[in-house]
């Protein structure tokens, strides 16, 4: 789960970190008055989940009254990669000399957490991993003890920061650990992390995205999942739903249990020349209103051409499958979209049984149940 | 012959009480599993399809001789559950739970290095040895007994490629299904290494699939000490880059692994042929086998 940019600066804030001072506003007056009370100059910045919103014309800088009606004006409301933007954050606007990196995550490779550093701040830190990966310095941290004091200083030394401001980069470093711990963080950096010419540091901007698995334990950040949600309207359904859920580009809808087996029927769509349409993985042990509910969702993508089912149950029962099929299907006068149906594995023989076969398509193997599916798609194409 | 279960494991199930664990208790028995007790807090003295259950893992250990455990925990308690295997100094401790927090699991991984238990999973479908036992859930019916060792970070691909083996008549040794979680106890290298030393296996079938190294470190390592033949799948080739990676998890390590063609050329480079379909693997470990 990932946190709005005015959601993670608050809860950076209240850690001790410090933030440039900002409002949330979501219509034109709102923002202007925001900008009055901070003082010009001011950025005006989308409050959208996605990357590169400067360069896609979400983030602005303005200096009077006229500029920030203008530029609220132009921001909200606009369609931004696809999301749409219905507030700004209004922030001050940092007069800085530098731009450095913190961050810290888990290190699946080495199963522990990882802190990083660099001072090649204020741009796209993956490119800068990709060309130059020695330009950050990492430590990684024991978990069973957390981050000591001296392992921060060694990361800001080993990045090259610069010593009139080491100590307060450390200080930043060991409260977004300390934060990431406490808040069960997947990820929790600071690009760019502003230097003033008084040597002052300013997160300037704050990522914070949360592990799922252990939202169960920080009901404040859940609350703010509701307002973090977004997306498009199918995302947003999937959410609703409680689906792992990807939009593709392609008209095959892909409908199964398990991630990896997902991922293989996507890859034999792609084999047998067809485009997937979706990832869409129920998970395990679904129950009849769940497989409808998955249904539901592949249908209402006006994308979708033709749909395979791909289910090899293990603790995920045919039966149950089948009937969450026949309950979704028996609902249409006519089927929208043709369906494929490969069922296997636990009580695959009774779903065989219960499943309406004058509603579906039903094929015994992985291979075939796809290339049926991919020539139904291909045949509303014609 | 086979790897780290048979049917001399001396099982104890976490959390036998509960839906899953006792149906998934009375599933294994029947597989022929040599379940000996369950472990759930509060439930000592009772008894779950005629095993006899303790409060603690502990009691199970010094009770009935359990060497390993089978967990079906609730997320929110599974991490404490693999601590108390782990200090129980069971050899094996199976972790099926899914969604346990990754903070806790790195906790685990750190106690996990201090001890002589080995974890498989969490988030996982087990471990079956066709024939003398399975811990987990995997459904029993597919597998046969053979030469072939499976490993597989998807539990229900793992299926999907057992099916399509087990169609032809080639049976499997053990198929252990290590689980897709970003921190887990037994990794390919491992699962590698027990096949490799297995004189009954002759042929190795890896399931891999998008995202973390684990894949690239095992094609390391198969070009380096496996003699045995194997061959691979990565599932995620036609999937969105940068839509399951978190960002800063993209640079930690900072160059272009992680996906299916780093992971497939990693192997194709250690003479693994990876094949773009489930059926095309079962063609090549029957030509492996021929």
């Amino acid at each position: 789960m990932k946190l709005h940019e005015y959601q993670a600066k608050q809860v950076f804030a209240d850690a001790g970190i410090p933030t440039p001072a900002s409002q949330l506003a979501s219509d034109v007056d709102g923002a202007v008055a925001a900008a009055e009370e901070i003082g010009y100059p001011v950025a005006i910045k989308a409050q959208v989940q996605v990357g590169g919103r400067g360069k896609a014309g979400g983030i602005k800088l303005v200096d009077s009254e006229d500029e920030a009606r203008e530029a609220a004006d132009e921001i909200l409301g606009m369609d931004l990669k696809g999301y749409h933007v219905d507030r700004v954050l209004v922030e001050e606007a940092v007069d800085f000399t530098n731009e450095l990196y913190v961050g810290i995550t888990m290190d699946r490779g080495e199963g522990k957490p990882v802190a990083m550093v660099s001072t090649k701040g204020g741009v796209n830190i993956e490119e800068v991993a990709e060309e130059d990966p020695d330009a950050i310095a990492r430590e990684h941290i024991d978990p069973s003890f957390g981050m000591h004091a001296y392992q921060a200083r060694k990361a800001v030394y080993d990045a090259g920061v610069d010593q009139s401001v080491a100590r307060d980069v450390s200080s930043v470093l060991t409260t977004l650990y300390q934060l990431w711990d406490d808040r069960d963080g997947a990820d929790a950096e600071i690009n760019p992390l502003m230097v003033t010419s008084d040597d002052e540091v300013i997160a300037a901007d704050a990522v914070m995205n949360i592990d799922e698995d252990a939202l169960f334990r920080q009901p404040e950040l859940a609350e703010m999942e509701e307002e973090a949600a977004g997306g498009d309207e199918l995302e947003q359904k999937a959410d609703e739903y409680d689906f792992d859920y990807v939009r593709l580009e392609g008209n095959v809808g892909i409908i199964g249990n398990g991630a990896g087996l997902v991922m293989t029927t996507l890859d034999l769509v792609d084999h047998y020349g067809g485009e997937p349409a979706n990832f869409l993985d129920v998970g395990g042990g679904a129950k009849a209103e769940r497989i409808a509910n998955a249904l539901d969702m592949v249908f209402s993508d006006d994308n979708v051409d033709s749909v395979v089912f791909n289910i090899f149950g293990g603790i995920t029962r045919g039966d149950e499958v089948a009937k969450g099929i026949n309950e979704a299907l028996e609902q249409f006068d006519e089927i929208p979209k043709p369906v494929v149906v490969r069922l296997a594995g636990t009580n695959w023989e009774e779903g065989m049984e219960i499943l309406n076969e004058d509603l579906v398509t039903v094929e015994q193997t992985l291979e075939d149940a796809v290339q049926r599916a991919v020539e139904y798609a291909a045949e509303v194409n014609e | 012959m086979s790897v780290l279960v048979d049917d001399d494991t001396r099982v104890v199930v976490q959390g036998i009480t509960g839906g899953e664990g006792k149906f998934h208790a009375q599933q294994m028995m029947e597989y022929g599993t040599n379940v000996v007790a369950g472990a759930v807090p509060g439930k000592g003295g009772q008894e779950v399809e005629g095993v006899p259950v303790y409060d603690t893992v502990h009691e199970a250990v010094a009770e009935e001789n359990a060497d390993t455990s089978v967990i079906f925990v609730p997320p929110a308690f599974a991490g404490d559950a693999v601590f108390e295997s782990l200090d129980s100094d069971l050899d094996l401790a199976v972790a099926i739970t899914e969604g346990i927090p990754t903070q806790d699991m790195a906790r685990v991984n750190k106690r996990l290095s201090e001890t002589d238990t080995r974890l498989i999973g969490p988030n996982c479908p087990g471990l079956i040895t066709p024939g003398e036992a399975k811990l987990g859930i995997l459904p029993g019916n597919i597998f046969a007994e053979g030469n072939v060792g499976l490993v597989s970070r998807s539990g229900t691909l793992t299926y999907q490629v057992v099916d399509s083996l087990t169609n032809r008549g080639i049976g499997q040794t053990t198929a252990i299904g290590i689980g897709g979680d970003p921190i887990i106890g037994t990794d390919f290298v491992d699962a590698l290494e027990l096949f490799e030393d297995d004189p009954d296996t002759d042929a190795i079938v890896m399931c891999g699939e998008i995202g973390g190294e684990d894949e690239e470190e095992a094609a390391a390592f198969i070009d380096d000490y496996v003699d045995t033949p194997v061959a691979g799948f990565i599932a995620g080739r036609t999937a969105p880059p940068g839509k399951r990676m978190g960002h800063a998890g993209a640079i930690v390590s900072g160059s272009g692994t992680g996906t299916a063609e780093s992971k497939i050329s990693a192997l194709n480079d250690a003479g693994v042929p990876v094949g773009d379909t489930p059926e095309e693997v079962a063609d090549q470990i029957e030509e492996f086998l021929a």
